[in-house]
């Protein structure tokens, strides 16, 4: 599969989509075990009733500004764009957000929402451990009790995200199976989210999973979006060339690329994990490697075998570590509206360490993925073409794996 | 004898006889498939009228840890779909008993969904139960599996409100299969209480037998749930056995079919 393949065909009007059952185009859905169907639909009917409310957003948005940090700056990368010699590289600063990334402007969405349907208990799932720790702090904030399901793998390279959650209160369980990443955990939290339903909301991490999840996580985090297009017209006069995100499940990725669908002019980009090789078990790029299934909740592209077992992946960012991509990227990709490239591990630590030096900022192992692309293409553009990279993350957590990975060992 | 006859006359003939239908569940190759054939003969002949048998899935989110347990031992020893089919084809050249799988939709997906259930019904099997597949959802599965006879077991749970079990058992054949629960499958000590009132209500939405499973792990457990429900459905009290011995195949069969008869035993 390559975005060469897909014809541009009708897109439907984004704010048309999903349908009711979830389903963009013959992507999404709702594919879970029975005893979950029907507090989905719960969920989704208190989510539409929150949305219409002004109530609900005005403390939406009092809590985005106050407690979150928005809006965040666009800020132009111009020691970066100098060191490359192409277009403009500016770049969205999502890891100046309180707890360090995108993740948070969910997390208070839901958890929002959770106290709204007046759920006691929250769980989630976390790769990296952002989403972990922005639930935790939202958890803490608003006295929920608090669980994060974290694969073993995962808690031993982002150990400080580990700490971080239970300093805020969060009982973070490790998951033992299988690969021990975020696929695992996200098994684990549907399974204590089946047995604990009637008084837990599950907050989903990422734009992925069974309906309202990918509408509702693309709509909390499109306020990335809505703000870039206007700080970029307010900044150059035009609208980006090409917009650049990370894509592991997809949510900063939708929420970035969301106010630009209907300008046919803005390429859209998102960047996935191309891990050691494409080659199963060695990545995590769907659009490379992955055939349509169902994982998780819904249908879409997925990493599997010949059997319809999932693979396993592999990343140097944990963030980006999973087998299936939401839903609704699926659609565009199909539909040819946003395309995807994938950066590999040696590629995204170069980046990392290239926006350390020419910038003096410190990126997630996530985020340098989308910046790995930029660093492809900005070279080949004329200086007057504008890149916007969403900076979904910051990379302190990542320190000491990065060191590691690169042939050094920090002392703990 | 076509499929959902097979079903149809296993639970007739366990009323007949004045008790509820034992149904078994065991993960298909576990711990690898000359076992899995030798298991399943084996709680036949322990008296069980059914056989649900899951496919083994890498990701078995609606499992507890015996499950999970089970579909790796059995994807360590090489299952797949086509080991499967040879399991079932293998197991009914010795029994008429009826035979109903359990899987996770994404590995009917991946085959094509007419191909694989016409598979499934090549090989004997009487019907398919999709866990993460609902009705809304499974319009082709309905389709490809009616053309070809083939059931459609659907869950209820506590949690599906009565209008939408109205909608399940107009989509449903076989039987219902009522999760006792809300949780992932695995033994438990303790049954719930309003039972025989919860599969009454099931009961005015249908005249398909009404199964209940997840967590019945005890003879008392068993006669309790076989007075209000038209089949008991036992999973991880009998995987657990398997477990114990998977190191050892030549041990299950006596192990397995005495506790088989030892939880049979609570419905005579």
């Amino acid at each position: 599969m390559s975005a060469e393949t897909c014809k541009k065909e009708t897109v439907a009007p984004r704010f048309l989509l999903p349908d009711a059952g979830g389903h963009f185009g013959e992507f999404g859905g709702i594919y879970v075990p029975e005893t979950l169907m029907t507090p989905l639909a719960e969920l989704t009917a208190a989510y539409e009733t929150a949305r219409r409310d002004p109530a609900f957003q005005q403390e939406l948005a009092f809590l985005l500004k106050q407690y979150v940090g928005r809006p965040t700056i666009l800020y132009f990368a111009e020691g970066l764009t100098r060191h490359l010699g192409g277009a403009k590289i500016y770049l969205k600063r999502e890891d100046l957000l309180h707890t360090g990334a995108h993740k948070i402007n969910n997390a208070l969405g839901q958890a929002l929402l959770a106290k709204r349907m007046g759920k006691k208990r929250v769980i989630a799932e976390t790769g990296a451990g952002q989403h972990g720790v922005a639930t935790a702090a939202i958890c803490a904030k608003f006295g929920l009790e608090c669980v994060i399901y974290m694969g073993a793998t995962d808690m031993a390279r982002q150990a400080l995200n580990v700490y971080r959650m239970r300093l805020m209160g969060a009982e973070v369980r490790a998951v033992t199976a299988g690969q021990q990443t975020l696929k695992e955990a996200v098994n684990e939290a549907m399974r204590d989210w089946v047995t604990n339903v009637r008084t837990t909301h599950y907050i989903l991490g990422t734009a992925y999973g069974a309906h309202p999840f990918p509408m509702m996580v693309r709509d909390f985090q499109r306020v990335i979006s809505k703000e870039s297009r206007e700080q970029m017209l307010a900044a150059e006069g035009k609208l980006p060339d090409q917009v650049i995100a990370c894509v592991g499940g997809g949510s900063n990725a939708i929420g970035s690329f969301f106010e630009y669908l209907d300008d046919p002019a803005v390429a859209l980009t998102g960047v996935e994990a191309g891990g050691r090789a494409i080659a199963p078990g060695e990545h995590a790029a769907r659009f490379a490697g992955g055939k349509l299934g169902v994982l998780q909740g819904c249908l879409t592209y997925i990493l599997q075998n010949y059997d319809g077992q999932i693979e396993g992946t592999h990343s140097v960012s944990a963030g980006l570590d999973y087998a299936a991509v939401g839903p609704e990227h699926a659609y565009y990709w199909k539909k040819g509206r946003i395309q995807f490239a994938h950066a590999n591990d040696t590629e995204a630590l170069a980046a990392f360490q290239l926006l350390c030096r020419t910038e003096g900022i410190l990126p997630a192992l996530e985020s340098s993925h989308a910046l790995a692309h930029a660093v492809k293409v900005a070279p080949t553009l004329a200086q007057e073409k504008v890149l916007l990279v969403n900076l979904s993350g910051r990379g302190d957590k990542d320190v000491w794996h990065a060191a590691k990975v690169m042939g050094e060992e920090l002392a703990v | 004898m076509s499929s959902t006859d097979r079903i149809a006359t296993a639970f007739a003939t366990a009323r007949q006889q004045g008790h509820a239908a034992f149904i078994a569940y065991i993960c298909g190759g576990d711990p690898n498939l000359d076992a899995s054939v030798q298991i399943a003969e084996t709680l036949f002949s322990s008296g069980v009228d059914l056989l649900e048998i899951g496919v083994p899935f890498s990701d078995p989110l609606a499992d507890g840890p015996t499950n999970q347990l089970a579909a790796q031992r059995a994807l360590a020893a090489g299952m797949d779909h086509e080991k499967i089919f040879t399991l079932v084809r293998r197991i009914r050249e010795k029994s008429d008993r009826p035979i109903v799988l359990y899987a996770y939709y994404n590995l009917i997906f991946s085959q094509g969904i007419a191909h694989y259930l016409q598979c499934c019904k090549d090989a004997g099997v009487d019907g398919i139960l999709t866990l993460d597949c609902p009705p809304e959802e499974a319009g082709e599965l309905l389709a490809a599996s009616r053309a070809i006879g083939l059931a459609n077991i659907f869950i209820v749970a506590p949690t599906t409100p009565p209008e939408r079990v109205e909608r399940i058992a107009r989509d449903a054949s076989g039987f219902i299969y009522y999760v006792s629960r809300e949780g992932v499958t695995g033994e438990r000590s303790d049954l719930v209480a309003n039972l025989a009132e919860s599969v009454a209500a099931i009961k005015q939405h249908t005249h398909l037998p009404v199964a209940v499973g997840f967590g019945i792990s005890t003879p008392e457990q068993v006669t309790a749930v076989g007075k209000v429900a038209d089949g008991v459905i036992v999973g991880s009290a009998l995987v657990n056995v398997i477990a114990a011995h998977a190191e050892h195949p030549e041990e299950i069969s006596a192990a397995l079919g005495e506790k088989a008869r030892h939880l049979i035993g609570g419905l005579r």
